[in-house]
């Protein structure tokens, strides 16, 4: 212990003695690495930073040195105490990091387990096409036509230019409501929405029309009673069948690719004249490339124009149908209609959000 | 219609090409090819004319057998005689017979070896019919005619016609012309650019004054022409010619008879049905007429049809009939369809009597179907056969008949012709180039149209005829006035004109120009709409299925629908294909628990469908919707008329769910479907369909098929759009469903529009947090409790959730608590304490006041 104004010889204060501290600093480093993890190196701190650690003691002393000597002791003192400081805090940030590691190791889990918790839905693939195609339309500045699945046979049949003695209204072919001479079917085709789209617009018109249709098939592989179309209606002036072709020409790239052909051939449809069914050329197809029936088109009959009001002399139109169903089966390799028809989730999961 | 190329040969220049190019000609003209088969690569291998010479009869095996020495020349490289083993027993030593040798293969894969049998060795295999594939004749192996110039060892396959190429075309209903050898022929020249000849536009014997056969056509709208000429002395036993028998079997058709035979020939040759008459079992004149309600008459196919008065019919008048006037005569044929019993040529025939006619084919094609007669005569006539082709097809008929069987042709010809000549359709010369978008000069057309048979007479002024086609002639071009060729019923309309320009120029050669739209509106808002629900519910977890709607009778009584449930009325199906399922569907549920079903027969357990789709509800009292014709637009007053009969149809969506919706896993248990999933649902629905929550209520019902104390029903604006909760038990065990099975349906055209959404402001000052557990009766529903803690709290109130659910003995029994979690936030400042336990308290008050709620602990 000294005394204020006591003769001063700083080696005579331990304390402050350069070896002395040079030693604590030395100690206080041993210490610090030989602690190997942050509880043990924050026991070991007090000695060598805590109030009775040798550099907080000799930093009392200073304050009894004579003037001359403290800036010299207290300059020592520091440094000693900055050296003890800056070791402590290099080996807290090696001891944490390692610690960190340690933790992530630890923390390791299996991320292949599968988490299948929340079940995915889907979309069932037919709704995912129709919507696909009313969008190609929609992008070319069509709209979307919709009318109902029990019917007038008016707009199923007659406006359409199919008499009333056509095999294809008869109980064979064609779902009736009762009783009979209700003058109701379950529409055969999405075609009377163009006659009910004729009846309430004027031209020009440009729809796309997807929809549900009935025919009395019964269910197998490639037949099924209740199935899909859609089908396009352009009534505009000057509309030609080359407009017909380039149409379809855009939808078929559009579905199967900018390599995609298309081919009319000559056929009969009662609503339309010239008619023509279009095959698609499909080189994915499961059986190998080939040309694939695709639909049936032409321009729209006069006869059904003046049906439904449109003056033929002005206005011509075409037309164009194809099977939904169809589509989805050779452009996804379906092999058996009831697949579409049944439900089965195992099936129609497989078709996601139709992203 | 299957036809022969050598055949075709005869009619036109078909040059030697390759089957697919023959395919593409026929495709282009709208001729579908079923099928084009070389019969020359049906069989590989060796087929040689064989000459049997000497036969062992070999005994002791459960049917006879013979063992033959065949010369097949050299052809089997040793010049030895063949042996072979063979169970056919019509043919003799000398007999000529068709022999393929080991190495050969039979259409249908049927490989030909050299083997042991029947204790001998057997080198090859003398042929049938049937085995060579060119007829059904099993009855025993071809013995070849002595006729036919064949030495052993000659390639067989011309002998037996395996050199040709069969093609087998689909027509299209408009064009009976190509059901024919010469229609398809005129179509294949036009195709090929080749010769060709019309048989069927060749000078025949005029009709006489004194007819063939007494015969009275009394209607001559259901038969415009009838002609008839007799064959008299005919050797009954002349067998039909090889070449006519082996076309009919390549057509389909049976060989009969000599008569019948070459009426079926010509038929495939001409396009013109026939029929052969047993003169000597007609007693009086024939009789062309309606038949009279009740007669009968008993077709060639053994069956007794009851007629109607439309139906004609080729009655004998020296048959008494009881039910038609003195002189009206016994039907002996239904006309146009098929002949009668009564009739028909037989074995001994040796008058016959050639009918060749015209009908109505609209009639024809009722009577078809009426009787579900679809005979080759009847499709003929249904399509359209050409009515200058009576007198030609029996010149060709008469010529047949006396050629392979003797006899004397009549020198009279019947020929009843009330055809009217067709008049002239008047197409503007540039129409074809305006509808198609390709340039066709008017001569081009022209031609094209000549080709086709049209008479064309080219001027720009417009005819006198034809006063009331003014308006075709508006555009001030050329004119033509074309008058189709008599085969070409279908052609009526300047539109099928340009069908037939763009047919033979070639659909090939239009091009491709896309239109231009005018700028379209995109989806309606109920087309968002929709795609938006079902996007939303695949989100979820659920499944999209399309149901078929057709529904049992018994439906309704499965899902426990009250007598009075309007969804009772449903739209019954005339012809449905199921009479266990005549109705269609007034639920979705139905038809979607029945693929639930199907899902749980094959072993999924857990599953969440759903479907969006329209039922259908019947017009009570609709009535049968007023005639319209189609000369004209309906009026706006009569198609409303007509529209009002149309059922009902409103778009719905349905949920249903069973077994887990979440599964057990390696994180621990499932959760199993509940109630509150469907009702979940039903808020998906809502908030897909943009109906924000202030619009959407949801509070306890009784509704089937629903479990009463487990069924919610979801309104909005205060109007019931749907339902949801947990099926009914009864319901679950009548439809073998697992236990619980939940469900929700829900009326999507019943929702009004999404109202435009008004942004909420969002404030940055930090919220209070107060907890509050309310003990209320138990049938206090807590969507009221949270109504009334909204409407209490008034405007500081940022959100209220209802976090725990409890009753207890301490809360004593009928009770619950209901405990919420209250978010306060003010806009524009940092509440205080006594503001946010104000409002909290105002919130409680407003409970308590409406539905007795007791803070808990208070």
């Amino acid at each position: 212990m000294s005394y204020r104004n006591d003769p001063y010889d700083p080696k005579q204060v331990a304390l402050l003695d350069p070896a002395a501290l040079a030693e604590a600093v030395t100690e206080a480093e041993k210490a610090f690495a030989a602690a190997g993890d942050p509880d043990a190196l924050a026991a070991v701190r007090p000695a060598h930073l805590g109030d009775r650690a040798l550099v907080s003691l000799a930093r009392r002393e200073i304050g009894a040195l004579p003037p001359a000597a403290k800036a010299d002791a207290g300059k020592r003192v520091n440094e000693a105490r900055r050296t003890i400081e800056q070791a402590f805090a290099a080996r807290v940030e090696v001891l944490e990091r390692e610690q960190a590691e340690r933790v992530l190791v630890a923390e390791r889990v299996d991320v292949t387990l599968p988490y299948d918790r929340r079940p995915r839905g889907s979309r069932h693939p037919i709704a995912l096409l129709m919507e696909q195609v009313s969008d190609l339309f929609i992008g070319m500045g069509y709209e979307v036509a919709e009318g109902p699945e029990a019917e007038l046979e008016w707009t199923n049949f007659d406006a359409l230019n199919i008499p009333a003695d056509h095999p294809a209204r008869g109980l064979m072919d064609t779902f009736h409501v009762a009783p009979p001479g209700s003058g109701l079917v379950l529409r055969t085709h999405t075609s009377p929405v163009q006659a009910r789209t004729m009846l309430t617009r004027t031209p020009p018109i440009y729809v796309v029309v997807p929809g549900r249709v009935y025919r009395t098939d019964e269910l197998d592989a490639t037949h099924s009673p209740v199935f899909y179309q859609v089908e396009g209606l352009v009534v505009d002036k000057g509309i030609t069948m080359a407009h017909l072709r380039g149409t379809l020409d855009h939808f078929a790239r559009a579905m199967f690719g900018s390599g995609a052909r298309t081919r009319f051939r000559p056929h009969y449809f009662p609503f339309t004249e010239p008619s023509a069914e279009f095959d698609v050329w499909f080189p994915e197809h499961r059986k190998g490339p080939q040309w694939v029936e695709w639909g049936g088109c032409g321009m729209v009959n006069p006869r059904v124009l003046r049906a439904c009001g449109i003056d033929p002399e002005v206005y011509s139109g075409f037309a164009f149908g194809m099977g939904i169903d169809r589509t989805v089966m050779f452009r996804h390799g379906v092999g058996d209609m009831r697949d579409l028809v049944e439900g089965d989730v195992r099936f129609t999961r497989a078709f996601g959000h139709g992203a | 219609m299957r036809v022969s190329l050598s055949w075709l040969r005869e009619y036109v220049e078909i040059p030697d090409l390759p089957v697919d190019e023959l395919e593409r000609a026929l495709v282009d003209l709208g001729i579908e090819v079923e099928s084009i088969v070389d019969l020359a690569g049906t069989v590989t291998g060796q087929l040689v004319v064989g000459e049997v010479m000497d036969i062992e009869e070999l005994t002791g095996f459960k049917k006879p057998i013979r063992f033959c020495r065949v010369n097949v020349g050299s052809a089997n490289g040793t010049g030895e005689p063949q042996e072979i083993v063979c169970g056919a027993r019509n043919f003799a030593p000398g007999d000529r017979v068709v022999v393929i040798l080991p190495g050969g293969v039979l259409p249908g894969g049927f490989a030909i070896g050299a083997r042991r049998t029947y204790g001998r060795n057997s080198n090859g295999m003398i042929c049938s019919v049937r085995e060579l594939g060119i007829g059904d004749d099993h009855a025993g192996i071809l013995v070849l005619p002595e006729h036919v110039v064949a030495e052993p060892g000659d390639d067989a396959r011309p002998v037996v016609g395996l050199d040709d190429v069969i093609v087998e075309v689909e027509i299209t209903p408009d064009r009976g012309y190509q059901m024919s050898l010469r229609g398809l022929a005129r179509e294949l020249a036009h195709a090929l650019g080749v010769d060709y000849r019309d048989r069927g536009r060749v000078p025949a014997t005029p009709g006489t004054a004194e007819p063939a056969y007494p015969v009275e056509v009394r209607d001559p709208v259901g038969c415009d022409r009838f002609a008839a000429r007799m064959v008299r002395g005919v050797d009954p036993t002349a067998q039909s010619p090889g070449w006519m028998r082996q076309r009919l079997t390549v057509a389909g058709i049976r060989s009969i008879s000599l008569p019948v035979d070459i009426t079926n020939y010509v038929m495939l040759e001409l396009g013109q049905p026939m029929h052969a008459f047993d003169a000597d079992r007609l007693t009086g004149p024939l009789v062309v007429r309606r038949a009279v309600a009740g007669e009968k008459v008993t077709t060639l196919d053994g069956v007794t049809r009851a007629l109607v008065p439309e139906d004609m019919v080729i009655c004998d008048a020296g048959l008494p009939n009881p039910l038609a006037a003195s002189g009206d005569g016994l039907p002996i044929s239904l006309a146009a369809v098929m002949g009668g019993e009564t009739s028909e040529v037989l074995p001994g025939t040796v008058n016959v009597l050639f009918e060749a006619a015209h009908w109505d084919p609209a009639m024809v094609g009722r009577t078809a179907r009426r009787h579900k007669l679809f005979s080759e005569a009847a499709k003929r006539w249904e399509r359209g056969v050409d009515p200058a082709l009576p007198l030609v097809a029996l010149d060709r008929a008469v010529g047949l008949l006396t050629e392979y069987a003797g006899g004397t042709a009549s020198e009279q010809v019947l020929d009843v012709d009330h055809v009217r000549p067709r008049t002239p359709i008047f197409l503007p010369a540039d129409l074809p180039s305006r509808r198609i978008g390709v340039d066709y000069p008017p001569a081009r057309v022209v031609a094209l149209l000549e080709q086709v048979g049209c008479t064309v007479r080219r001027g720009t002024d417009r005819l006198v005829e034809d006063p009331g086609e003014v308006a075709v002639a508006a555009g001030g071009g050329e004119t033509l006035s074309v008058t189709p060729p008599t085969w070409r019923p279908d052609l009526t309309d300047p539109a099928d004109l340009v069908e037939e320009v763009v047919r033979l120029d070639g659909y090939d050669r239009v091009p491709s120009v896309l239109p231009t739209a005018p700028p379209g509106r995109g989806l309606t808002w109920q087309q968002r709409r929709h795609r938006a629900v079902s996007r939303a519910l695949a989100e979820r977890g659920h499944v999209e299925v399309l149901a078929h709607p057709f529904v049992a009778t018994g439906l309704a009584d499965q899902l426990g629908m009250p007598a009075d449930d309007p969804r009772r009325r449903a739209v019954r199906l005339a012809n449905p294909l199921s009479e266990e399922e005549p109705l269609l569907r007034t639920t979705l549920l139905g038809p979607l628990l029945g693929i639930v079903r199907r899902n749980l027969g094959r072993g999924l357990r857990d599953l969440s469908l759903f479907e969006v789709g329209t039922v259908f509800h019947p017009r009570p009292d609709a009535g049968s919707p007023p005639v319209m014709g189609v000369d004209r637009r309906p009026t706006d007053a009569e198609f409303a008329a007509a529209d009002a009969v149309v059922p009902r149809q409103p778009r719905h969506v349905a949920v249903v769910l069973t077994g887990d919706v979440e599964p057990a896993g390696w994180w621990g248990g499932g959760r199993a479907a509940g109630w509150a999933d469907a009702v979940e649902a039903g808020r998906v629905v809502l908030a897909a369909a943009g109906m924000p929550d202030r619009q959407v209520e949801v509070r306890a019902a009784e509704y089937a098929p629903w479990h009463p104390g487990r069924c919610a029903e979801l309104l909005v604006d205060g109007t019931v759009v749907g339902h949801a909760g947990e099926l009914h038990p009864q319901v679950v065990a009548t439809l073998e469903l697992p236990r619980r099975t939940c469900a929700m349906e829900l009326d999507l055209d019943a929702l009004p529009p999404a109202p435009p959404v008004g942004a909420p402001s969002v404030s940055t000052f930090p919220p209070a947090l107060i907890d509050v557990a309310l003990v209320v009766a138990e049938s206090v529903p807590a969507a009221l409790v949270r109504r009334a803690l909204v409407e209490g709290a008034g405007e500081l109130l940022e959100s209220v959730s209802l976090f725990d659910v409890y009753a207890s003995e301490q809360l004593g029994a009928g009770r619950k608590s209901l405990a919420y979690k209250l978010t306060f936030r003010a806009p524009d400042r940092t509440l205080t304490v006594e503001e946010a336990v104000a409002a909290r308290d105002a919130a409680v008050a407003r409970a308590a006041e409406r539905h007795g709620a007791t803070l808990r602990g208070a």
